[in-house]
């Protein structure tokens, strides 16, 4: 159902990730994760070590947080993070890189686990994993399936349907076999027998590489898909993969299903399998006047700066700085935010790339309505969410909108569609939560 | 530091605009015009410049002194509109009457209503039906095609099939009879017989029909909807009774119904916004089409189908929405 094809410009897919080097001084988020903001266990003045907790997320969805550098902690501050608010943070002066002792750094492949699914699902949470595909849900908490529910597949997402971006893609092919491994992990914390990799069919070499490695794992298989956006949407996954349609409202398990992405996956390899915490990710940085387009292995609380600074600048002609994909990814007005667990890429368009059309008529042309991956009705959500007329809202279900951007991508006439709705939805839950309080 | 843009996502956009799609319309409108141009020569010519430039002119003084908003002429939409206005007439309709006409359709089909976008009846067949019941004898007047023709006056004019189908009912005579004096089927797919300047020939509005599904400017919906069900309702009938029903390819081929189906019926404005809805406005169409062409006092009854309809679109929307994702599943 619906999709668009945005050009695909995965610049830096034939980049190899490159390890970058600790910053002078991180900014180390408290909410890096949906849910409650970790309370952090360090103060002013603590030493810290490379992989040492430095605030714990003791809330039903929280994520523990650890801290990605070696050095003194130099306060605890707000400081702008990618919403474009100041959020609390802690802020640490980089000295040396000394590790947290039990933490394995040797880079070989360790497939043996003899943990039980309990132990698995501990370390999971104690290494602070949430998923890395940009939603930040916490691990642990996917993984721990409610009672009542049934999980059958674990679904890994390695769809990489945003253009551009690139850190998935390439994370398969230089870690694949970790991958795996962590696959095969999920799968016994789940205690489910089968597990479906899903890659797009514009990553052929991934596709191809999977199915050789997955010969070995019992119970793992790889699909590849058709090439679409939003492809790597949850609910839409699950559809192309299973045929089962997640109910309006409700969360995968209810088809009995959990969603992990690929880089997740492999957050709980090194969790498992090395002791270690989640600490670092894959970053794209791309755009079409970056001088080197990069896939870096950053520590979290790096500034965006940096890493523009290690693909060769920041491009004179620059309009706009994007923190993720070109279709969800949020605008930055300040290059100095932090990376954080969620952060899939950093993208850079030009001054003339950095502007919409100019909005026109609605023309009721319906291509909004035919490729809403929802099946819903921007054309008529967009002026009742922009007349606040709310009831009508959730009538029309607008809170089932993903906010994928597919319909201000393709509307001929430009109309800020997802503005409104987005505004629309806001307020709508407000209005649900009132009403049920 | 640098200054940058802020804006919600997506930062992405397609490349369709609205003129993109407006001026991908009237290049695949190309055959249809060309099959005129030859059958109907330079009158036909003349008609589709005046009826393009009166409705560029007409909604041009409207934007300027009455909206006194932007000015939005190029956009290709006026365009369209005197284009299918023109394919709507008789080749040697006056020029002046062409002038009204335009006036009629820009002005009362398309600004009264606030512009491109706001309107609920096709602006081209608003014109059209206003000449119909104000100039009858005038727009019933349909010259025989010849080839290349550069005369203006005293042109030899004679029935569309059509009509002589009607005429033919009314006084009883059988079908087979009237049929036998009619075109070809060869003849009535090329568009060699008498009609309104563009609707003649079948192959050159399917092949711009295809053009346009291609270049997905238009859905297969409302096309497949119309000519289906207005082929299974002639079908129904000429089975029961062939003496006074012809079959239901001769009502495809002829007067208004491939031009309505593919270019009229679907022109976004005026259609619905959901799959099924363009179908059962595709399938109104169709039938509406059959039942006053079979049972009305006209020999054609296009226009007059597509713009009933147009105006059941706002109940339409309403009725009938798109598929929802999860809302009825079905995952045994």
């Amino acid at each position: 159902m619906g999709g668009v094809h945005p050009p695909e410009n995965k610049l830096a897919e034939k980049q190899a990730i490159e390890r970058l080097e600790p910053p002078k001084s991180v900014a180390i988020p408290l909410a890096q994760h949906l849910g409650v903001p970790a309370e952090p266990v360090v103060s002013r003045g603590d030493q810290v070590k490379t992989g040492q907790l430095i605030a714990k997320g003791e809330a039903f969805i929280s994520a523990h947080i650890h801290s990605s550098v070696s050095g003194k902690v130099k306060k605890i501050d707000a400081v702008t993070d990618a919403s474009g608010y100041r959020k609390k943070a802690i802020i640490i002066d980089v000295e040396g890189d000394e590790w947290e002792e039990g933490i394995d750094r040797d880079e070989g492949l360790q497939k043996q686990c003899d943990l039980d699914a309990k132990e698995i699902l501990e370390k999971i949470h104690n290494a602070g994993i949430v998923g890395l595909g940009g939603a930040t849900f916490p691990s642990h908490v996917k993984l721990n399936v409610p009672r009542g529910k049934k999980a059958e597949y674990l679904i890994i997402n390695g769809v990489e349907c945003e253009p551009c971006l690139t850190a998935d893609h390439r994370l398969m092919l230089e870690k694949g076999e970790e991958i795996l491994v962590g696959v095969q992990l999920q799968m016994k914390a789940l205690g489910v027998k089968k597990a479906i990799v899903g890659i797009e069919q514009n990553k052929p070499d991934a596709i191809q590489h999977f199915t050789k490695l997955a010969k070995d794992y019992e119970g793992i298989s790889v699909q590849a898909l058709e090439v679409k956006y939003p492809q790597g949407a949850e609910k839409q996954l699950i559809k192309a993969l299973i045929n089962r349609e997640v109910p309006s409202g409700k969360l995968p398990i209810e088809v009995g299903c959990v969603v992990h992405n690929v880089g997740t996956a492999f957050a709980v390899y090194e969790a498992v399998q090395k002791n270690k915490p989640l600490i670092d990710r894959v970053v794209t940085v791309s755009g079409s006047s970056v001088k080197k387009p990069s896939n870096f292995m950053v520590r979290i609380g790096t500034p965006v700066s940096a890493l523009i600074e290690a693909a060769g600048g920041l491009p004179e002609d620059t309009g706009k700085v994007i923190n993720g994909g070109p279709m969800m990814g949020k605008a930055l007005n300040d290059l100095e935010v932090p990376v954080t667990k969620g952060t899939s890429g950093i993208l850079i368009f030009t001054e003339n790339e950095a502007s919409r059309p100019v909005e026109q008529n609605c023309i009721r042309c319906a291509r909004c309505v035919t490729i809403c991956p929802m099946g819903l009705e921007p054309y008529l959500l967009a002026p009742l969410a922009e007349k606040q007329r709310l009831e009508e809202c959730e009538d029309e279900r607008i809170m089932d909108c993903m906010e994928c951007g597919s319909c201000l991508y393709i509307c001929p006439s430009a109309k800020p569609l997802l503005d409104h709705i987005r505004v629309g939805k806001t307020r709508v839950g407000k209005m649900i939560r009132e009403r049920s309080a | 530091m640098k200054v940058l843009t802020v804006s919600g996502s997506p930062h992405y956009h397609a490349k369709e605009s609205v003129s993109s799609l407006m001026y991908g319309v009237i290049f695949s409108l190309i055959p249809a015009m060309l099959v005129s141009f030859y059958f109907f020569g330079l009158p036909a010519i003349l008609i589709t410049l005046t009826a393009v430039v009166s409705c560029m002119f007409f909604e041009f003084i409207i934007q300027k002194y009455l909206i006194k908003g932007p000015i939005t002429i190029f956009d290709g939409s006026a365009i369209i509109t005197g284009v299918l206005l023109a394919f709507n007439v008789p080749a040697n309709l006056p020029l002046g009457l062409m002038v009204i006409g335009s006036a009629v359709a820009i002005g009362m089909g398309k600004m009264t209503f606030g512009g491109l976008g706001k309107n609920p009846f096709n602006p081209a067949l608003v014109g059209r039906v206003f000449l119909m019941i104000s100039f009858p004898v005038q727009m019933t007047m349909y010259p025989e095609p010849s080839a290349f023709t550069t005369q203006l006056t005293d042109v030899l004019t004679g029935p569309t099939p059509l009509t002589a189908l009607k005429d033919g009912v009314t006084q009883g005579v059988p079908v087979s009879e009237i049929m036998a004096q009619l075109p070809d089927y060869g003849r009535l797919l090329l568009g060699n017989m008498g009609g309104s300047v563009g609707e003649v020939s079948a192959i050159a509005i399917l092949l711009g029909g295809i053009y346009m599904l291609i270049k997905k400017i238009i859905s297969w919906h409302i096309p497949v909807a119309f000519i289906g069900s207005a082929a299974l309702f002639a079908a129904l009938f000429w089975l029961i009774n062939p003496e006074v029903y012809p079959d239901p390819v001769f009502q495809i081929l002829t007067g208004g119904l491939m031009l309505g189906a593919i270019y009229m019926a679907t022109d976004y404005t005026t259609s619905p916004m959901a799959p099924w809805g363009m179908i059962i406005f595709g399938v109104g169409c169709g039938l509406l089409t059959m039942i006053i062409r079979f049972f009305g006092a006209y020999p054609e009854g296009v226009a007059f189908s597509i713009l009933i309809m147009n105006a059941f679109v706002p109940l339409i929307n309403r009725g009938l929405k798109p598929k929802r994702f999860g809302e009825e599943v079905n995952n045994g």
